[in-house]
């Protein structure tokens, strides 16, 4: 009896651990499993790039027509929200990326096996599974470099969009508390106002980055730790309606990092002057409509 | 009380409190979203991808609860 439940204790008792755990090491480099997951998603799409990118012709044909219908399909919902097509155009392939590499990498941790097969491992005195194939969204670092990644973008498109002054003085407006000097002091003190709000920006920028990566791995990393509670519990059928909810979480987190990039985009490449024009527009058009007609 | 007990009454009651607040706020997006598709049946195409977005935001911050349940 002795004997079996030293048995058990060697059995591992947790589902996942919130680190990656890293698998070998390249020099000095750890590479962790979710890592090996990325670098497999990374290969599908540069499998995937090759098909589409060889005889092509005016008129698509074969899987070509899937790429071009996902192409048409990603600008027409990206011309939503940035109301601009050319912008749509130029945004695409950064927002796409970053859409379709999050949905495959979520989708690839629903592989039977990702997760489950490995090995045991001594970890901090308890043996734990060490498992061999990760979702890649379970490891902060994928989020976090995303996430920071987009943040930089972000930065570098809005300065090349609308030139670094203007794009400074969205952060730090001195030049606001210039130009409403001369209008009186109660634009002075909206514009002072305006200027904290400002530097607040500034710290709204790296909550930015934070909710990103937080939001995308919180989820896939719970979706882990609840597949292995269900599967855990029943092996059979219990798990099915949570699969279909992870398949679900998987497209969803991928939808709103993308579409928060691409806002996140758009409000960077806008100038103060678009928003000013559009409203002087808006109050043009209404005052034609309420003139009698001669 | 001893530091484990404490720690695990401190995971509990992050979770716990943490996902009550987003629980309502996905429960208001749902509604005025069955507000606005109830008005207007046509527009629930239109209406369904900002909900989609407005209860993943919602979302986000009970993740962030669950985070510190997780890191605890």
């Amino acid at each position: 009896m002795a004997k079996r439940t030293e048995n058990l204790k060697a059995l591992p008792m947790s589902f996942a651990a919130l680190a990656a755990e890293p698998l070998f090491h390249i020099g000095n480099f750890p590479v962790t499993n979710s890592m090996i997951n990325a670098w497999i998603a990374t290969g599908f799409f540069v499998v995937i790039a090759f098909i589409a990118s060889r005889r092509k012709s005016i008129v698509p044909r074969g899987i070509h027509n899937i790429f071009e219908a996902v192409v048409e399909a990603g600008v027409g919902e990206m011309e939503k929200v940035t109301n601009n097509k050319k912008k749509a155009l130029a945004f695409f392939p950064f927002v796409a990326t970053i859409f379709f590499f999050i949905l495959v990498s979520n989708w690839m941790g629903l592989i039977p096996g990702t997760g489950t097969i490995g090995f045991n491992q001594l970890i901090h005195g308890e043996m734990e599974l060490v498992p061999l194939f990760r979702p890649a969204g379970a490891d902060l670092n994928f989020t976090l470099a995303i996430a920071v990644l987009s943040l930089v973008v972000v930065q570098a498109v809005g300065i090349k969009a609308t030139g670094i002054t203007n794009y400074v003085s969205k952060f730090v407006n001195i030049r606001g508390i210039f130009r409403a000097i001369p209008k009186g002091p109660m634009a002075v003190v909206v514009a002072v106002i305006e200027f904290f709000v400002g530097l607040i920006e500034i710290i709204s920028e790296a909550a930015k980055v934070l909710s990103l990566s937080l939001r995308l791995f919180g989820n896939v990393f719970a979706g882990e730790i609840l597949m292995g509670v269900m599967l855990s519990l029943v092996s059979v059928f219990l798990p099915i309606p949570f699969i279909f909810l992870e398949i679900l979480v998987g497209v969803i987190q991928a939808t709103v990092f993308a579409m928060l990039v691409l806002v996140f985009l758009t409000v960077a490449t806008e100038s103060h002057g678009e928003h000013e024009e559009e409203h002087k527009e808006k109050e043009g058009g209404s005052e034609k409509h309420l003139e009698p007609s001669h | 009380m001893s530091p484990e007990a404490m720690t695990l009454l401190a995971k509990a009651l992050a979770i716990a409190i943490g996902g009550f607040g987003p629980a309502i706020g996905i429960g208001l997006i749902g509604f005025s979203a069955m507000n606005g598709i109830g008005r207007n049946p046509e527009a629930a195409g239109k209406i369904f991808v900002p909900m989609l977005l407005g209860m993943a935001f919602a979302e986000a911050i009970a993740i962030y609860a669950l985070i510190i349940a997780f890191t605890l």
